[in-house]
């Protein structure tokens, strides 16, 4: 390993943050470069290329982005037809007979697939698996043959009840194969074999609409990796929080679709664990919003599925982040009723903040903390302007806060800011209780550019008793990258009932599921440290459609699985469920719905105390005073290079500790500390953590 | 007036929300029965001490439960009146629907809370339950003459004194339902979102005190008065009538006509649904409560920025005739209210377009349309497939209306599927958009869908409908025109048949190998079919969700040259 380093690169809207670490000599690297549009490759290889000069002493480039997500959004992906049941065209434009808003009734949808590229055969499978009409296979070459006439560019076969039996999908995309140009035709079955017809089906289609796009930058990233001497692994995180190779990555973009996000979130569960913090709560905010994701144990959250958008849902584990629109962008305005407003309309970061001078003339969170003095106007971060506009926000707040409210600036940007600190701490609440924990045994874990500006009113407003703000909140994603394990997750549709599930069968899925993950971690070039598995059933009373996730004791040695027995996934499941519920039904009839495995890779992890400042002096890191409104007064402030604080270091407030890509507020009443890893913890000053 | 500043005030308002919206969540977390658990048919809020006014509710409840609720805290103190004081600690219980609104299923918790010894407001939950006895299992009886037919009815009765649960209130219920494992797991649910909501409120007042809280409510409810005066003044004065119907009550076959006149002077709108039916015989009447609650979702619907509090329903006079079925008196059965005001709703779309056409969309698809398939399986198990079915939404001057949605008074989804067959021994030769069902218009309606169920089990099944909009089609705003009428059609060996009462049927016998098709409507079109963008249209018919003729009946034939 001596003298090889690893690179994570995030790519983000604004930013393109690339981490390398170096374990040999015990140093890590950032940088932020512009990202690159509408081909991000362009910026992904000017961040590499600035910090390393040759590829060939990289062990392995990881990169979480967001090409999936911005596609899907922006409606930007490939031309695509979809091969479907008779009778069934119309699934994925009717989808769960939702709509956009509760109130209104506005608002309507297309989906990436319009109607005439929607072709139903002749075929129907029994929910029991039964084929009651095998497919058309003739049919299914004419519909492929139509769709390519139309330009498409993938394919996506979607029938009824595929998952209890793949058979006339398999037919179907055999002889689809045989006659399409490139490789982007997939089945639902193949994509994610679980009942459920809109899921599966939006789920698929939404692979095929990003498969030629994606897989098209990967590959040239890929490719210039290479033609640079690059002689590694190249892989890409998901939505789950592990890294997939990146052919898996070319065929399953839509795991791509949370991934940028979900890296930031295992860094900080990471930090924060070696920390010694296992409970947190991280604030990541950007631009247009503040996304939350909590932590308990030292686990993340998994959700099953998100809505990438009204109508596209996307079916695959994801790390559980809550969003709200309340970023540093956010518009604060006051209603007919003379009510202080935040977001959700945002300015995002173009034209951005008044302060940026590109045009936008109504207030944001950022403008109140600009005209507040808790963002050096002189120092902007990412380099792209000289100065902030300090004049133009405090105008703005005048005249659409200040004036409307009978507030001076001041007390405006100050008001803007309690009701935003208000909103960001009703999200922190929710995610924490929804699922049944007290925020207040938790720490706030603030990343992103802007979250470390609002730690101390999240400690004020929610009760959290101490915030750790990583070294290096800016690129938490890109470091996430470097520490993500491998993993592959599987689903399998069951239903029957627990009684009648047969052994053979389970096994046989277990197996397929362990064969699969585990073919891919021996084809990996990357070193393990240890090898995991988890295997849960989706399993609920008969009556009931809620599941809850049932994990499983299955004994594996020498790569052979040894399913339990139906006593011992009873028992799992009554504990499962007491624990979630309270209690249990006497006479309910078990059910098992999913299976559901993920095959994990440890990937090594970093001694964190490689980012750890070097020997240094508080003296020699305080840069000047200047004066920052907190409450009602201005405060002469000291202002803190963060990065040469040395450990140990204590920082009552009010104090601004700066880095080139953050601002970290030290409120009055609270103070710093920096831990052995660089993090700085911010307390009470009594100590009192609770 | 209160004093508060506005910047304590924003803070609040989103503290209290959050009180509301984390009762919502405990329940829908905790609850057993799905009908809580996934199709969020459950609410909670605070209500005032001495009024029982709506202060604060959830924002992730039912949306019907918004106006209805305060209704159920009003009872509550009516009946405390008669009994002396209430105590801290005691809760109150009850599902009785001419009280309370809606229907017997929707159980209503309501409990007094203190601060520093006194009143300060009430806490409310209600959920929907499985089952409360009754003539029909989930208690959707089309046949019930009376409350006593639908379900077990419950007054309010004090479950809890000073603290202290009576057990034997408990006993009662879980003797009168069919299903009392999920009723008691409900009832836990909604118990512990009340002790929740207590603890979040003894919380915010430690922090903010009594009297800022107060000051904060009070000022949120004149503010929500403002901007809704605001809102009416903005609208022209005048007067504006709608009328529609009811295909029938299910039992005999007479349309039932729902009239409103919205009058607007000023700031103020009245809302006078005199001329409608006469209470009837089957379980289309709603209770007061309902009527008045269900304007409150139409209002909100047309000006959705507007809070979820009473003030805004102070400038709004809505007056229900006495003896009207939007009025009946206990114990007129009210199972089937659902589709009493989805058609109020769309009446007050149509009065309200006349004066302010932008503001408001086309009517929706108008009917919930419940299906129920059942039958015994070959080992002699019963099975029950009860769903509620989708339609069009109403275009407005924004767009087409969306396809396939859920009911205005509902954010409910529908199960997929694979979960019925797999579930049932169904199978859907159809699941699809409904071609030629939208109202046309410069926006067209959203389509409605068309379900063919084919009876897979070999004894064969039984089908119960209750649908509406069976010969009265929803309707277009600012010239817009009708989408289509929901048709029901069952199999035989003769051919697909229709049934008498045309939206609603009982007692239908389906062979193995027989199916039942629902098309149901799309939603009313928005401006005028000529001010339709020729692209538009034939964007439709190449998608073969409009017909060629069709097109040239509805929208001329321009079209034709816009094809490319």
């Amino acid at each position: 390993m001596s003298g090889k380093v690893t690179i994570g690169v995030d790519v983000g809207g604004t930013f393109t943050d690339v981490f390398v670490l170096d374990e040999g000599a015990g140093t890590a690297r950032v940088a932020k470069v512009p990202t690159t549009r509408p081909d991000q490759s362009g910026g992904f290889l000017d961040g590499i290329g600035r910090e390393v000069a040759d590829l060939s002493q990289v062990s392995a480039v990881i990169h979480g982005t967001t090409a999936g997500t911005n596609a899907l959004l922006e409606r930007k992906g490939a031309r695509i037809g979809i091969i479907t049941t008779q009778g069934l065209r119309d699934v994925l434009e009717m989808r769960r007979r939702d709509r956009p808003r509760t109130w209104g009734l506005r608002g309507d949808f297309d989906p990436v697939v319009p109607r005439e590229r929607r072709i139903e055969v002749p075929e129907r499978t029994l929910a029991c698996g039964t084929i009651r009409v095998p497919v058309d296979v003739e049919a299914v070459r004419r519909a492929g043959r139509q769709l390519l006439e139309d330009g498409c560019a993938a394919v996506a076969v979607l029938f009824a009840n595929a998952y209890a039996n793949p058979e006339n999908e398999v037919r179907a995309v055999e002889a689809l194969r045989a006659l399409w140009p490139n490789p982007h035709v997939s089945a639902s079955s193949e994509i994610l074999p679980e009942i459920r017809e809109f899921e599966r089906f939006s789920t698929t289609a939404l692979n095929a609409y990003l498969q030629p796009e994606v897989s098209g930058y990967l590959k040239r990233l890929e490719d210039a990796l290479r033609s640079g001497g690059f002689g590694s692994e190249f892989m890409i995180v998901q939505s789950n929080g592990g890294v997939m190779d990146v052919a898996t990555a070319c065929a399953r973009p839509v795991r791509t679709a949370l991934s940028g996000p979900a890296a930031g979130v295992i860094a900080a569960g990471f930090i924060a664990a070696e920390a010694g913090f296992p409970d947190i709560i991280t604030g990541d905010m950007g631009g247009t919003s503040f996304d939350v994701s909590l932590i308990a144990g030292g686990r993340s959250m998994l959700a099953p599925e998100t809505s990438i958008d009204f109508g596209m849902v996307v079916r695959t584990p994801m790390i559980e982040i809550t969003t709200i629109g309340a970023g540093g962008g956010s518009i604060a305005w006051v209603d007919g009723g003379g009510l202080l407003n935040i977001g959700p309309e945002s300015a995002g970061s173009t034209p951005g903040p008044v302060a940026y001078g590109q045009g936008n003339t109504r207030p944001t969170v950022t403008d109140a903390n600009v005209v507040l003095g808790r963002i050096d106007p002189d120092n902007p971060i990412g380099g792209k302007l000289d100065r902030l506009d300090v004049e133009a926000a405090g105008a703005a707040i005048d005249a659409h806060v200040g004036a409307p409210l009978g507030l001076s600036t001041t007390q405006a940007a100050e008001a803007i800011l309690r009701v935003a600190n208000s909103r960001m701490a009703g999200a922190i609440r929710l995610v924490s209780i929804e699922r049944g924990f007290d925020p207040k045994r938790f720490a706030f874990m603030p990343f992103g550019g802007g979250g470390a500006l609002h730690t101390g009113a999240m400690l004020a407003d929610v009760g959290i008793g101490r915030a750790i703000v990583p070294r290096y909140p800016g690129v938490t994603s890109a470091m996430g990258c470097v520490i993500a394990d491998m993993r592959q997750d599987f689903v399998q549709t069951l239903n029957v009932l627990a009684g009648d599930l047969d052994a053979g069968r389970l096994t046989d899925f277990l197996h397929d599921h362990l064969d699969r993950g585990m073919a891919m971690l021996d084809a990996a070039a990357t070193r393990f440290e240890a090898r995991d598995t988890v295997f849960e059933l989706d399993m609920a009373y008969v009556g009931q459609t809620h599941t809850v996730a049932v994990p499983i004791p299955v004994r594996v040695t020498d790569g052979r699985a040894e399913a339990p027995d139906a006593a011992t996934i009873a028992r799992a499941f009554d504990d499962t469920y007491r624990a979630a519920y309270g209690r249990l039904l006497p006479k309910g009839t078990r059910r098992v719905m999913n299976l559901r495995s993920a095959v994990i890779g440890r990937r090594p992890k970093f001694d964190l105390g490689t980012l750890a400042p070097a020997a240094g002096t508080l003296a020699a890191a305080l840069r000047r005073h200047r004066q920052v409104h907190f409450g009602d007064a201005w405060h002469e402030t000291a202002i803190y290079d963060r990065l040469a604080l040395p450990v140990g270091a204590e920082i009552a407030g009010p104090a601004i500790l700066e880095q080139p890509d953050t601002t970290v507020l030290v409120d009055p009443g609270l103070v710093a500390r920096v831990d052995r890893f660089g993090n700085t913890i911010i307390e009470r000053r009594n100590g009192d953590g609770a | 007036m209160s004093d508060i500043d506005p910047i304590t005030l924003a803070v609040l308002a989103g503290r209290m929300e959050q009180i509301a919206d984390e009762m919502d969540a405990t329940l829908f977390r905790s609850a057993f029965n799905p009908i809580i658990a996934e199709a969020h048919d459950a609410s909670h809020g605070l209500y005032h001490a001495t009024t029982g006014d709506t202060l604060v509710q959830g924002k992730s409840g039912l949306p019907i439960f918004v106006g209805v609720m305060s209704f159920a805290v009003r009872a509550v103190i009516d009946k405390v009146a008669e009994t002396g004081e209430p105590q801290n600690g005691d809760i109150w219980i009850f599902n009785d629907a001419h009280l309370g609104g809606t229907h017997l299923n929707d159980m209503r918790l309501v409990r007094p809370y203190f601060h520093e010894g006194k009143l300060f407001c009430w806490l409310a939950s209600v959920g929907h339950w499985h089952d409360l006895g009754g003539g029909a299992p989930g208690n959707y009886n089309p046949a019930a003459r009376d409350a006593f037919q639908e379900a077990f009815v419950l007054p309010p009765v004090r479950l809890s004194r000073a603290g202290e649960i009576d057990r034997g209130i408990i006993d009662i219920l879980m003797r009168n339902t069919r299903l009392p494992q999920s009723a008691e797991g409900d009832l836990n649910g909604q118990l512990g979102a009340l002790d929740l909501g207590v603890r979040r409120m003894d919380e915010l007042l430690s922090e903010y005190g009594g009297d800022t809280v107060a000051a904060a409510l009070e000022a949120l409810s004149d503010r929500a008065d403002t901007l809704m005066r605001a809102e009416l003044t903005a609208l022209p004065d005048g007067r504006w009538e709608a009328e529609d119907f009811l295909d029938n009550d299910g039992i005999t076959d007479t349309p039932l006509p729902i009239r409103v006149a919205l009058e607007i002077s000023g700031d103020r709108m009245v809302l006078d649904f005199a001329g409608s039916a006469p209470r009837c015989e089957g379980p289309v009447n709603i209770a007061l409560p309902t009527a008045v609650a269900t304007a409150y979702v139409a209002i909100k619907h047309i000006f959705p920025a507007l809070p979820a509090n009473a003030g805004v329903m102070r400038a709004i006079d809505v007056r229900i005739p006495e003896g009207s079925l939007l009025a009946a008196e206990f114990p007129a059965p009210v199972g089937g209210y659902t589709e009493t005001i989805l058609r109020m709703i769309d009446v007050i779309f149509c009065a309200a377009s006349q004066a302010a056409p932008d503001r408001v969309v086309a009517n929706a698809y108008g009917t919930i349309n419940a299906l129920s398939l059942a039958g015994r399986r070959s080992d002699g198990r019963p099975w029950v497939m009860f769903s509620f079915y989708g339609g069009g939404h109403g275009a407005s001057v924004e767009s087409d209306g969306l396809n396939h949605g859920n009911a205005p008074i509902s954010t409910a989804t529908i199960p997929p599927m694979e979960i019925l067959e797999a579930a049932y021994p169904v199978m859907f030769r159809q699941w699809a958009l409904r071609p030629d069902s939208a109202g046309a218009g410069r926006h067209r309606g959203g389509l409605g869908a068309i379900y063919e169920i084919e009876v897979l089990e070999e004894n064969g099944a039984e089908v119960f409908l209750f649908g509406e909009r069976g010969r009265f089609a929803p309707k277009g705003v600012a010239g817009g025109g009708e989408a289509a009428v929901n048709a029901f059609f069952y199999e035989t060996p003769e051919g697909w048949q229709t049934p008498a009462m045309v939206s609603k049927m009982r007692g239908l016998t389906l062979r193995q190998g027989q199916a039942v098709r629902l098309e149901t409507p799309g939603g009313g079109g928005y401006g005028s079919a000529s001010a339709r963008a020729a692209a538009d249209v034939a964007r439709d018919v190449a998608r073969g969700v409009l017909g060629a003729e069709a097109a040239d009946r509805a929208y001329g034939t321009a079209w034709r040259e816009a094809r490319t």
